[in-house]
């Protein structure tokens, strides 16, 4: 008798309105993960509310998730094949999705996407599954007086720092000991960071993750003779004394207090550097490790999942979002770069001359986007762990190879992730 | 009247524990849009041949080797202080139970802050030492582990001070006043009275600390993540890294295969060592 009353107490509780995968009618469910984001949310909502008035025949539901538990959430929603009509996703993890049968295809014309920074689009096998209203750069802070103080030319666009010319640098900044670190890397950071990070290092020195040419192995491109250097290279500024294995909590906070000379970090740490340093403020290329300097691309994206059955409707919704007003309100909001030219020139900080016109150069000319194959989950995991232990003073060659047999296994085992 | 219970233990025991005996033969993922196949013993010819996992399984027992006895005696030490009969008794059982309260995820971010290279710990040694050389406490494989052990310990003693008090506490008097006739006092009265009394408690305190101390993961994941060079990765987190970041399902149900047949063993031969004799 109890299991029955039990059992129906339970059921009672879970039959509050069904999460429905946008059929019935003209209702279309949208999960976003910045539920702890309140301008980024207003903004999304602006852009719901505007499309429910905008016409009579679809509406469309927002719902949002702290960041922290939104993947998974999805993950569960797919399994129990509740997955709403429209999901964000943070772009690396398209290809995996997609591979999965989550997401498909936009089906949105070709001609949509002119005009549209690469790294906000995603592309799997020539179709795109998504698309992202901002991306944001990855970038060098410092100070001008900082470089002056020790005679350093002030790297350009079109004359990066190369490699040597960097580590004549650091060691001049850290013979005037004014700094406990001349270098911060951010090297405290976790997680997605470190590959966010590190990898266009990687690739600047002219390794990579995986060979893009098959996306079927990491042998010769992860642990070759470049990929050595890169983490060599890492190794060395720790060895040196220039960085800290471990950075502290907030590295934005500590080039703000005057704990290092030069700061790596994302677009993001721009109005925090401004306000402490004003004019002194210095936002340069990330150093020329050979290949050009490179920085990571691609942020949180918008996709279709398989499971819609209001197709048109979704669709409609995700071309009325991509008007130029809300690609700018958007960017406005979370203090990112514009997806597309349009929206860019129409926010004054981002057209040309504008303060944070760099950026969208950065990402424009030196963005990367990480590896676009299903395995990515995997090997962003265990580069992770390798970086981590190269900082710590591990073995290069060692670390590297056991990495990428580790990720040539997985790839594998898994049938060469083919769709 | 046990339905209830019976259906919920089945539901959020049984079941996942049936589920992970059998995905640990398969190649299941969590994500995948392909159905998992039965691999026989693959998953633990790979989970043998790897390096970290040796390093997981050599600091687990490395943990649970230095905290179990440290812990249950520091935790027996500070009951007996906090038992005897003087002023101010229920102050100090509260200020030893504070970090048990106190979740385990904000320990530990307060403490990578006290073992940063310029943080308190190296501030407060400098300040008594002039020459000595600021250590970095997590991120040096030498001090990783015993850094991580310390906090360890001081988080969970209270607790354990709590029930070795209430293990105490259930001692009759009159044991100890026919001990006071007998002329047993100091280090006897405890060695022949105490002690003796204690064995349930003591049972009961040793496998929980045990157990506790083998699934060692919290620490880990917000203070090292495994690092520097495999020093501190642990079973459990081995296990959870393989199955949420790698979403490698089969291969991180057979690492808990294998950690739930050690601890099995482990307590196994603890509840053998500590049966009551006739």
């Amino acid at each position: 008798m109890t299991v029955v009353a039990t059992l129906a107490a339970c059921s009672s509780g879970s039959s509050s309105s069904p999460q429905s995968s946008g059929a019935g009618g003209g209702t279309i469910s949208l999960w976003t993960h910045n539920g702890g984001n309140d301008a980024e949310l207003a903004a999304d909502q602006k852009i719901v509310d505007d499309f429910n008035s905008s016409q009579s025949q679809y509406t469309v539901k927002l719902q949002s998730f702290p960041q922290a538990s939104y993947n998974d959430a999805v993950v569960a929603a797919a399994s129990a094949k509740k997955l709403p009509c429209i999901v964000d996703i943070d772009s690396p993890n398209v290809p995996n999705w997609a591979w999965a049968g989550y997401i498909k295809p936009l089906g949105l014309p070709d001609s949509e996407w002119s005009g549209q920074l690469a790294s906000t689009v995603g592309k799997v096998n020539d179709k795109v599954y998504s698309f992202g209203h901002y991306d944001v750069a990855l970038a060098f802070y410092t100070r001008k007086s900082i470089l002056q103080s020790v005679g350093a030319r002030v790297p350009t666009v079109a004359q990066p720092w190369t490699k040597s010319e960097f580590a004549d640098v650091l060691a001049k900044l850290k013979a005037t000991g004014k700094y406990p670190y001349a270098l911060d890397l951010g090297t405290g950071g976790t997680g997605e960071w470190i590959t966010y990070a590190y990898s266009p290092f990687l690739q600047s020195a002219g390794g990579d993750l995986i060979d893009r040419s098959t996306y079927k192995k990491a042998d010769g491109v992860l642990n070759g003779a470049q990929a050595i250097d890169w983490a060599g290279w890492m190794q060395g500024l720790v060895k040196d004394g220039y960085m800290s294995a471990k950075s502290g909590a907030d590295p934005t906070a500590d080039f703000a207090n005057g704990k290092s000379a030069i700061l790596y970090s994302g677009s993001w740490a721009d109005a925090t550097v401004t306000k402490a340093f004003g004019d002194d403020a210095l936002v340069i290329p990330p150093v020329d490790l050979g290949q050009g300097p490179k920085v990571g691309g691609g942020s949180w994206q918008w996709a279709i999942t398989a499971q819609c059955d209001n197709t048109a409707g979704a669709q409609a919704y995700l071309k009325f979002s991509h008007q130029t007003k809300y690609v700018a309100a958007l960017a406005k909001a979370t203090g990112t770069i514009p997806a597309t030219d349009a929206a860019a020139a129409t926010m004054p900080e981002y057209a040309a001359g504008g303060a944070s016109e760099i950026f969208r150069t950065f990402a424009q000319k030196y963005a990367v986007v990480r590896p676009v194959t299903p395995a990515y989950p995997f090997i962003t995991s265990v580069y992770q762990k390798a970086t981590q232990d190269i900082l710590s003073g591990g073995d290069p060659k060692t670390i590297l190879d056991k990495v990428v047999s580790d990720i040539d296994n997985d790839i594998k085992q898994n049938g060469d992730y083919a769709f | 009247m046990a339905g209830p219970a019976v259906a919920l233990l089945i539901l959020f025991i049984v079941v996942p524990v049936m589920l992970a005996f059998v995905l640990a033969f398969t190649n299941a993922r969590l994500i995948s849009p392909r159905p998992a196949t039965f691999v026989g013993l693959h998953n633990f010819a790979n989970l043998f041949s790897d390096p970290v996992f040796w390093a997981s399984l050599r600091n687990t027992f490395y943990f649970a080797v230095v905290v179990v006895p440290i812990q249950a005696g520091l935790a027996l030490v500070l009951a007996l202080l906090v038992n005897a009969k003087v002023r101010g008794t229920n102050f100090f059982r509260t200020v030893y139970f504070v970090p048990v309260v106190t979740s385990m995820v904000v320990v530990s971010l307060l403490w990578r802050f006290l073992y940063q290279k310029d943080g308190l710990l190296n501030a407060l040694i400098s300040a008594v030492h002039p020459s000595y050389a600021p250590i970095d406490w997590l991120n040096d494989p030498r001090t990783a582990m015993p850094a991580i052990i310390v906090m360890s310990i001081w988080q969970a003693v209270g607790f354990h001070m709590i029930i070795w008090l209430s293990g105490l506490q259930t001692i009759p008097a009159e044991l100890y006043e026919a001990g006071d006739l007998d002329g047993a006092v100091g280090w006897k009265r405890f060695r022949y009275i105490t002690w003796p009394s204690l064995l349930a408690t003591r049972t009961f305190i040793l496998i929980t600390i045990t157990i506790a101390a083998l699934s060692l993961f919290t620490q880990i994941s917000v203070m090292t993540q495994g690092g520097p060079l495999d020093s501190t990765t642990t079973v459990v987190y081995m296990a959870v890294r393989t199955g949420y970041q790698q979403l490698a399902t089969g291969y991180a149900s057979a690492i808990s295969l294998v950690f739930f047949v050690l601890v099995l063993i482990v307590s196994g031969v603890q509840r053998f060592l500590t049966r009551e004799k006739d």
